[in-house]
């Protein structure tokens, strides 16, 4: 039996250094093949039963993930606003009570801290999803402000419900009133005397919402959810199903599109948001935030490198392939971060660090790809196109109200 | 002192067989030089060896972890070949009065729930501190295995090194250049603080900033000592500690087996009165028994103040240098208990199942508490209240103690060199002993009563036993003044001597002490570049 956050028995750290969410019970049901990882510190499924099925749910019906381990900040306080202002590159003021808005934080020197979602939950109440633990570089901020910062990870328990059928699914559970809100909004709702948050977002580019809760009431919203949406394809999806998605739909990934800036060792290492394409979520005019002086003087220069998509030839992903100029691969001018087959596009797409010269949309250029042949090697220069990074953008995830599948 | 006998010569001779004299006598041996290792105990290692005081146990009497040795030695002298084994153990913990404890774990998950019980913001700071001492590490690892440039000559050689310190310099960018210059000199307490707020997080971590070092966790300079206790790894894992198999002078031992897999000769009970010197140049050197051996080149294992003030005659060497000499920091400060149990001692602080308890253990839970024990050693006694490394190497290894039984390893900061109620004796040895013991047991109920032996080392038994000048068991202090082209003097650290012939190849030279073999390394590299030979391997 793993430890819960919230149970609060059961072997210490040092015996079980990995909790279970509070969905554990219910996801242990359906995780066939007993393939875990470790996220924040959470046990997660990484796959129930096939990459594959999963993630065609994905784009097909509808599919449960759970996203507890992400980490969770209470922002509060007189100077929630200009703290968030000061903090990230968007303009906070601007975020309307009830709205979500993916938000970059960077150091002083314009590095990429990390990537998240910011919530406005009140006048001045916020909450902050990040993918690493932030709190010391949040505290570290916010000395002069009058805020409070608190993690608040353990204590909200969440799913994402993803899919062109999610929004079906959502009704059909008694949750109707979600099909007014917009992407990127945030509404309140009672499942039968169960207080439910839920939002227009997620990390598959597709239709689909997050679904935010106290852990106590993370199985019974389970039960519910797979109830009405096992008929309509509802499935759980583990991480690597995920992962094929956020690809497909151009998300980056920290550790594997970018290294966090504080954690990066080695000179040269951390991106700016310039450098990894995000320059739409920098607002230059909303006045000072950290890192916006390094940023202005790397826009005048322009940045050394861009984080492109690819558009691959053949049907071998180029995974972890280095790239150069010249089909001889006599000048290396980049590597690849994250590589697949597209399942639903059917384009071999990979997201790719080049030097700035080399990406420019059209430009063309060669990927030293390896491929394992029963334990023989070859070695394929493949030619790729840089492209638009978005590779999967289907219009339902706009649509308010949204189609039923 | 008249008729002495000569007998054969031999291209090199190392006087002492600590471990960097048979790292030197490895390498000018593999590049085809006679060598001749000389030793005055009548067992080699100096301060890595192991021995058996007490029926059924190994002790590891003076060090007791491995880590800094450099891996590059360990394989171009195929030293586990020969039989070295190490082992990397996980954690430690520091026991705290009031009952409770940090321990540190190598899971991540696990060791971020633990510093989380302390302090949920020391848990991700302790991150940042991770990258940034491993930022500093690999500024520092190039240099350790690189004889330092002479700022101030313009030989070609010189100038391509410090061109290199200097792009390595840079290559770190504006920021941590700064960081770097602040590390080299700033104090533990001060370091520690720019990144943690609870005080058992940091008083566990300041640890490894007094170890061996006259110095407080407030003085300024001990960062860098915290520093130099993290660069070392086990198979690339950066900070990493843990244990020869055999204890640690399992590592002499094969170095000596190495040697002499290729052709070099070790004798022991064979101490060296002098080092010969004709007309600036060193022709061998003159035994205690009366023999002289001769060779044009000869290298010095003893500290800094050892080879020229006891093992040379003042005469041969210019009044500057000797002054510098003997101005040469080399405080002793440190004490070793190294004790034989009957049993497993518990640890009620401890909580049952921990593996921290495999790793080193302390009890002293403030920087106050540290900063205070330093203030007994200003004052000539031994810490009423030491801080403590302790360890119990037997649950890993199993040579070191009869099955059930347990060997512990206890390394005592800080203990005086001279002790200002007067001279060392049994009985206040005995006293010093007791206090660490008293320090133990209130920790562990049971420990005073499975203790079967105990070694009590002090300063000054560790100077007369192993030769370390006041038993300083760096052969010399860790400080920026002491460190790079500084060590052991400014000008003078390129591991040659004012006497032609004669070159140092112990910790005194870059880059310090700690079982680490780059001196003895550096130092024969230097030989073989004044004959015109290259390096083996
Ligand atoms: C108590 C203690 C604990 C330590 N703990 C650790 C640890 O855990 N980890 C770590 O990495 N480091 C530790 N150190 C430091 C480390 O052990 C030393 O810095 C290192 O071993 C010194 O090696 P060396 O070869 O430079 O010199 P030494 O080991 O000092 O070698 C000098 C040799 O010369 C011999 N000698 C002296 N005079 C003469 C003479 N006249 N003629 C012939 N021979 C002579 C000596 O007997 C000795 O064998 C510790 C040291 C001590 C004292």
């Amino acid at each position: 039996m793993i430890e819960t956050a919230s149970s609060g028995t059961a072997a210490p750290h040092y015996r079980q250094p990995l909790l279970g969410t509070p969905f554990h019970a219910r996801s242990r049901a359906l995780a066939q093949v007993d393939q875990y990882v470790a996220w924040s510190g959470y046990s997660t499924v990484d796959v129930y039963t096939t990459v594959e099925q999963e993630y065609f749910a994905i784009r097909n019906a509808a599919t449960v993930y759970d996203i507890t381990p992400m980490t969770k900040y209470r922002i509060a306080g007189r100077d929630a606003v200009a703290y968030l202002d000061r903090l990230v590159t968007r303009d906070v003021a601007r975020l309307r009570t009830g709205r979500l808005g993916y938000c970059l934080w960077c150091n002083d020197d314009g590095e990429l801290v990390d990537d998240g979602t910011l919530f406005r939950l009140g006048e001045s109440e916020f909450r902050l999803c990040a993918a690493m633990r932030q709190i010391d570089w949040l505290e570290a901020s916010a000395i002069g402000f009058d805020v409070s910062i608190e993690e608040v990870t353990e204590r909200i328990a969440a799913l994402s419900l993803q899919g062109p059928v999610s929004c079906a699914i959502l009704k059909a559970a008694g949750l109707g009133e979600v099909a007014t809100l917009p992407p990127f909004a945030i509404g309140r709702y009672d499942l039968d005397g169960i207080e439910l948050t839920i939002s227009r977002s997620g990390f598959t580019g597709d239709l689909g919402y997050e679904i935010w809760m106290d852990p106590s009431a993370a199985e019974a919203v389970w039960d519910r959810l797979f109830d009405v949406g096992r008929s309509r394809g509802l499935r759980a999806i583990g991480s690597r199903a995920l992962d094929l998605a956020r690809i497909e739909a151009g998300y980056l990934s920290p550790w594997i599109d970018f290294v966090p800036a504080e954690h990066a060792i080695r000179v040269g290492r951390a991106r700016s948001p310039l450098e990894l394409g995000l320059e739409r979520f920098v607002d230059f005019d909303k006045g000072h935030f950290t890192g916006r002086r390094a940023l202005l003087e790397e826009r005048r220069r322009g940045p050394r490198s861009c984080l492109v998509g690819l558009d691959v030839e053949g049907n071998k992903p180029a995974r972890a392939a280095l790239l150069y100029a010249d089909a001889r691969c006599r000048r290396e001018i980049g590597a690849v971060t994250s590589a697949v087959w597209s399942p639903t596009c059917k384009r071999n797409i990979a997201i790719a660090r080049v030097d700035a010269p080399f990406s420019a949309l059209g430009t063309s250029l060669w990927a030293e790809i390896y491929l394992n042949r029963e334990l023989v090697w070859e070695r394929r220069i493949t030619r790729a196109r840089v492209v638009e990074r978005t590779f999967f953008a289907p219009e339902r995830r706009r649509a308010t109200p949204p189609a039923d599948f | 002192m008249s008729a002495r006998r000569s007998t054969s010569a031999h291209d090199a001779i190392v006087v002492g067989a600590g471990h960097n004299g048979l790292v030197a006598a490895c390498y000018l041996a593999r590049a085809g030089l006679d060598v001749l290792v000389l030793e005055r105990n009548p067992y080699i290692g100096g301060a890595a060896v192991s021995r058996s005081l007490y029926e059924g146990f190994t002790y590891s009497n003076c060090s007791y972890v491995c880590s800094l040795l450099r891996p590059q030695i360990i394989r171009t002298l195929e030293l586990p070949k020969f039989g070295l084994q190490i082992i990397p153990y996980e954690g430690g913990c520091t026991m705290m009065r009031d009952g409770g404890h940090l321990a540190l774990y190598d899971n991540h998950d696990a060791l971020r729930r633990e510093i989380a019980r302390h302090s949920r913001r020391d848990a991700e700071a302790y991150e940042r501190y991770s990258r940034d001492m491993i930022r500093q590490c690999q500024f520092i690892k190039p240099l350790l295995l690189r004889e330092p440039p002479d700022p101030t000559s313009f030989r070609p050689r010189d100038l391509a090194e410090l061109a290199y310190l200097g792009r390595r310099f840079h290559g770190l960018g504006e920021r941590r250049m700064y960081d770097t210059l602040r590390f080299w000199t700033m104090s533990a307490a001060d370091m520690l603080d720019e990144y943690f707020e609870s005080e058992i997080v940091k008083a566990h971590l300041a640890g490894s900033s007094i170890i061996g070092t006259a110095l407080g966790p407030r003085s300024p300079g001990t960062a860098y000592v915290l520093l130099h206790h993290y660069m070392g790894d086990i198979d690339d894992t950066v900070g990493a500690w843990g244990f020869a198999r055999g204890g640690m002078g399992a590592i002499t031992q094969a170095l000596a087996a190495s040697l002499r897999a290729s052709g070099g000769a070790i004798e022991s009970e064979a101490p060296v009165e002098q080092i010969l010197v004709r007309n600036g140049r060193t022709r061998g050197v003159a035994l205690q028994d009366g023999r002289e051996i001769l060779a044009p080149v000869v290298l010095s294992n003893l500290d800094v103040r050892r080879t020229f003030l006891k093992a040379m005659d003042p005469g041969d060497l210019p009044p500057e240098f000797l002054d510098g000499v003997r101005r040469f920091k080399i405080r002793g400060s440190s004490g070793k208990l190294n004790i034989a149990l009957d049993g497993m001692p518990t640890f009620p602080a401890i909580p049952a199942g921990s593996p921290c308890i495999r790793g080193d253990l302390h009890v002293t839970d403030t920087i106050e508490m540290m900063e205070r024990a330093y203030d007994d050693w200003k004052n000539g006694r031994w810490s009423r209240a030491p801080y403590i490394d302790m360890l119990i190497p037997s649950q890993i290894d199993p040579t070191m103690a009869p099955q059930g039984k347990h060997y512990m390893s206890v390394f005592v900061q800080y203990c005086p060199y001279e002790l200002a109620e007067g001279p060392w004796t049994d009985e206040r040895r005995k006293a010093f002993g007791d206090t660490v013991i008293e320090t133990i047991a209130r920790q562990s109920p049971d420990f005073k009563r499975l203790i079967l032996h105990a070694e009590v080392r002090t300063p000054w038994d560790i100077e007369n036993e192993v030769g370390l000048t006041e038993g300083n068991i760096f052969q010399g202090e860790l400080t920026l003044d002491q460190l790079l082209f500084n060590r052991p003097l400014p000008g003078w650290a390129q591991y040659r001597t004012p006497v032609r012939g004669v070159y140092l190849c112990g910790s005194s030279a870059h880059p310090g002490g700690g079982v680490m073999g780059a001196p003895g390394a550096n130092a024969a590299r230097a030989v073989l570049r004044d004959l015109g030979r290259k390096r083996a391997a």
